[in-house]
């Protein structure tokens, strides 16, 4: 994969820059020398390493928009990173970039619970917002399965999702304003604690724009009663059609379940294999997880279960405990761990119409057999987002070049079904390259244009989302200059 | 006046038009401020392309209007959750609202408290830009994080960044029943406290409003809840005896009262026929009552919806309610006035010094001629 050559300037000028930082910071929050910053490297797309040339690890918005302030002067690119989670490279550096992390930003603002809402510093974990009320009764909806590690920072800068957004919706449902710093220092609220917009919705512009619009300091949440209870059912199907067709009729049978998880035979097969869950062996497995009261669970459950059978499954097993609830969900959980065991893997993101999903699962074992990498797929089947996971060896010369291959490929196919390239870990560096399969370029040319209008030097994330071509002459500040 | 029939023909008429160009769909909304301009209509570009209940999604031009997708939807038991406004009643103004408008302007209703506003549920748009240009973002998926999210952008931007031609929504089950906790007497700030007491429940309410004068006079809280009969049952049952303390609460289950009473309140039929100028003021629930109480002295008449965040305010024409609510986080809206109303004040608050010259710095790389909707949002 490409990276943008270092702007050799810049790495002369290294000392000079290091300096105005520690002007501007206590001495332990500017990391420079290559064992500090080698941490920096990556993040979870581990295949990709750079050191920056300098961290920085701010403690208030203030601080940030110091930096910011003197990396704009200085015409250094920053890299803005939460916790370093993303899947998709969005924190990956460059040799000639500062890589800005917010994890010492992590302090709780202001709890309301007359209005539900929760206003954190960005750093804070995805989990420990909600652990901030939950003996309140309240949780933050999104739960990507990063959630015990990811920051706030990173769920804006990607709009992530989770397992339970079918009914929660995505961060960008859950947020209800930012702090931002944006690259020439300047800081803006948007949002607040009130609904929508005054003008343009530029929150929602923001959510997602992975750390390229500015630098987000603060966040302003919305957070939710605890339901009485949840409970999933595990059903069993011999046929990924039969999976697939339970599941639309389940949604249009008005039952709106919290979460409806999908795991194919391989996934399920590596998953007994690790976690001993106890799963049946069979072609798709169906966890579907309803809340309420012990007695609306079970109301909704008998219902699911009606329809299932239609269908014809192979296994039904209902969750009447706390106990059995947390086997069902153990080997889901445990799924991208139990396909980390048996080899190195690409985790996708790509997400379909869910009409599509026995189409698709067909397609993608042709193309394992084709590229000979095994593949399994676990994703949230209630919304068509999908995580196939392409196994490889790292070790072995080509395989991860014929693994991203792959990846593309199947990434092109979700395209071609109606579908996109990510629902919920970003473009970042990974799927760059795949933006015109989605995007005309003057769809692309309207979102450099809103980049132009926060960051004209194109100095914040620059080369991320985009393929490189297409930014630059951004990127090499020709902009500015014309 | 321009009739489009086509997204081709919507491109060659933007492109090729030499001065500004006032945008509608229905023509049934009359938001913002006043434009100048040759009429451009989008309501020839109709047809629902996509519907897969079992995917929840329709994709639908821009000119469909919002009954024909109503109707399809509840042929198959589903609906547009958000519950979009009609302003029909309020704006007098005749004609048939275009899912294109309600996009547009991001119109929402009272649900929006509990399920998100429409722009939560759009999944996808197409549009003109002031080029001419046929641009796309999002799509018809449910979870899309490819790119920069141009969909919220282009939700409740009152056609000055392009004009919506196609729309890709997430729709949801109509439930099977429901029921409304209805509490009378309350004051304002008694009356937003049970409100926040009931959302605050683990019970998912999905309305929750205060109407200060209700239909005999008397203030009157009214709290829904929707879904499977025994649930709701249940529910409304525990919340009635939760929030006791506020008052002895009615559990209303009749389908057709219960209908009504939400229409009433979402079309603010309170204030049909009145003369006066209409806010729209959005803040923290607990701040409602203090915009109620700051805009009595002017002779205002309130409701309060979304747990008291979302202030509706019947008022006298020409009264300055930005300026007698200010200090208060949040922001106000004019949703009905005289033309000179709302060019003295502005349909819309600033934003502010810089986020203001974002927007402006949007507009022009979208549209750098100015001539869609110039103006309409200030």
């Amino acid at each position: 994969m490409e990276m943008p050559v270092p702007d050799p300037t810049i790495l002369a000028r290294k000392d000079q820059i290091v300096r105005r930082l520690q002007a501007v910071l206590p001495a332990e929050a500017v990391a420079h020398d290559q064992a500090e910053t080698k941490v920096y490297e990556c993040d979870a797309l581990t295949a990709y390493r750079c050191p920056p040339l300098a961290v920085v690890l701010p403690t208030s918005t203030d601080e940030v928009a110091a930096i910011l302030k003197i990396c704009f002067e200085e015409d250094v690119p920053v890299v803005p990173r939460g916790s370093g989670t993303s899947l998709a490279g969005g924190a990956l550096p460059t040799a000639d970039s500062v890589v800005l992390g917010v994890a010492r930003l992590n302090q709780v603002l202001e709890t309301d619970y007359d209005n539900r809402f929760i206003r954190v510093q960005s750093g804070r974990t995805n989990l420990s917002v909600t652990g901030a009320v939950q003996e309140q009764g309240f949780f933050y909806a999104p739960d990507p399965s990063s959630q015990l590690a990811c920051a706030i920072a990173g769920n804006i800068a990607m709009n992530s999702g989770g397992a339970h957004c079918l009914k929660y919706g995505v961060t960008t449902n859950n947020l209800l304003g930012v702090r931002m710093v944006m690259m020439d220092g300047t800081i803006v609220d948007v949002g607040g604690a009130h609904l929508d917009a005054a003008g343009l919705d530029l929150l929602g512009l923001i959510c997602g724009s992975e750390g390229q619009l500015g630098v987000v300091t603060e966040a302003t949440l919305r957070i939710l009663r605890q339901p009485e209870g949840a409970r999933p059912v595990l059903m069993g199907f011999d046929t990924n059609e039969a999976a697939g067709a339970c599941v639309s009729d389940i949604i249009k049978a008005g039952v709106l379940p919290v979460a409806i998880e999908f795991m194919d035979r391989p996934c399920i097969r590596a998953t007994e294999a690790f976690a001993h869950a106890g799963y049946p062996d069979v072609e798709a497995l169906l966890i579907v997880e309803v809340e309420g009261s012990d007695a609306e669970i079970a109301f909704q459950l008998d219902k699911i279960i009606a329809i299932a059978k239609a269908h014809d499954p192979a296994e039904i097993r209902e969750s009447k405990s706390a106990d059995e609830s947390a086997r069902i969900w153990a080997g889901r959980k445990a799924a991208f761990g139990a396909m980390g065991q048996i080899n190195d893997y690409m985790c996708l993101d790509g997400t379909i119409p869910v009409s599509q999903l026995p189409f698709v699962l067909t397609r993608i074992r042709e193309l394992s057999g084709q590229y000979g990498l095994d593949v399994g797929n676990v994703f949230h089947a209630g919304d068509g987002n999908m995580h196939p996971l392409i196994l490889f060896d790292a070790n072995k010369p080509g395989d991860l070049e014929k693994c991203e291959a792959m990846g593309a490929d199947i990434l092109r196919l979700c395209v071609e079904v109606g579908g996109c390239l990510t629902g919920e870990h970003g473009v970042g560096v990974e799927k760059r390259d795949l933006m015109f399969d989605q995007y005309s370029q003057d769809d692309i040319a309207a979102q450099l244009a809103i980049k132009d209008v926060f960051d004209p030097s194109w100095l914040l994330n620059p080369a991320k989302v985009f393929p490189l071509r297409s930014t630059e002459s951004r990127r090499q500040g020709r902009l500015a200059a014309e | 006046m321009m009739k489009i029939s086509d997204e081709n023909g919507l491109a060659e008429a933007i492109a090729a038009s030499a001065g500004s160009l006032r945008i509608t769909g229905g023509g049934t909304r009359a938001l913002g401020n006043p434009v100048d301009g040759d009429d451009l209509s989008v309501a020839g570009l109709t047809g629902i392309s996509l519907y897969e209940p079992g995917a929840l999604t329709l994709v639908a031009k821009a000119g469909t209007p919002v009954d024909e997708i109503e109707a399809l939807l509840a042929s198959e038991g589903q609906r547009l959750a958000f519950e979009p406004m009609d302003h029909r009643g309020l704006s007098k103004h005749q004609g048939t609202p275009t899912i294109g408008g309600v996009v547009a302007a991001n119109v929402s209703g009272p649900r929006r408290i509990a399920v998100g506003a429409c722009r939560d549920f759009l999944l996808g748009v197409r549009f003109v830009d002031g080029m001419g240009r046929v641009l796309k973002n999002g799509g018809r998926v449910m979870k899309n994080v490819t790119g920069y999210d141009l969909v919220k952008l282009m939700a409740g931007s009152f056609g000055s960044l392009g004009v919506i031609s196609e729309v890709s929504l997430k729709v949801l089950p109509e439930p099977e029943t429901r029921a409304v906790l209805l509490i009378e007497g309350l004051d304002d700030a008694r009356a937003i406290a049970a409100l926040s007491a009931a959302l605050s429940a683990p019970y998912d309410v999905t309305g929750a409003a205060h109407i200060v004068a209700g239909l005999d006079g008397a203030p009157v809280t009214m709290i829904r809840l929707e879904g499977f009969e025994a649930s709701v049952k249940y529910r409304a049952e525990r919340l009635r005896d939760e929030l006791s303390g506020f008052g002895a609460g009615q559990i209303e289950a009749d389908p057709v009262k219960t209908a009504a009473g939400w229409a009433w309140l979402r079309d603010l039929e309170a204030f049909h026929g009145k003369a006066g100028d209409v806010w729209r003021i959005s803040v923290k629930p607990s701040d409602g009552p203090s915009v109620g109480a700051r805009l009595q002295p002017f002779g205002a008449e309130v409701i309060y919806d979304w747990g008291g965040g979302l202030v509706w305010a019947l008022v006298p024409e020409g009264t300055d309610v930005r300026q007698a609510v200010a200090g208060i986080a949040g922001h106000a809206r004019i949703e009905r006035a005289a033309a000179e109303t709302r060019l003295r004040f502005g349909a819309f608050p600033s934003t502010g010094v810089v986020l203001d010259k974002v927007a402006a710095d949007l507009r022009h790389k979208f549209d750098p001629r100015g001539i869609l909707n110039p103006g309409i949002m200030g």
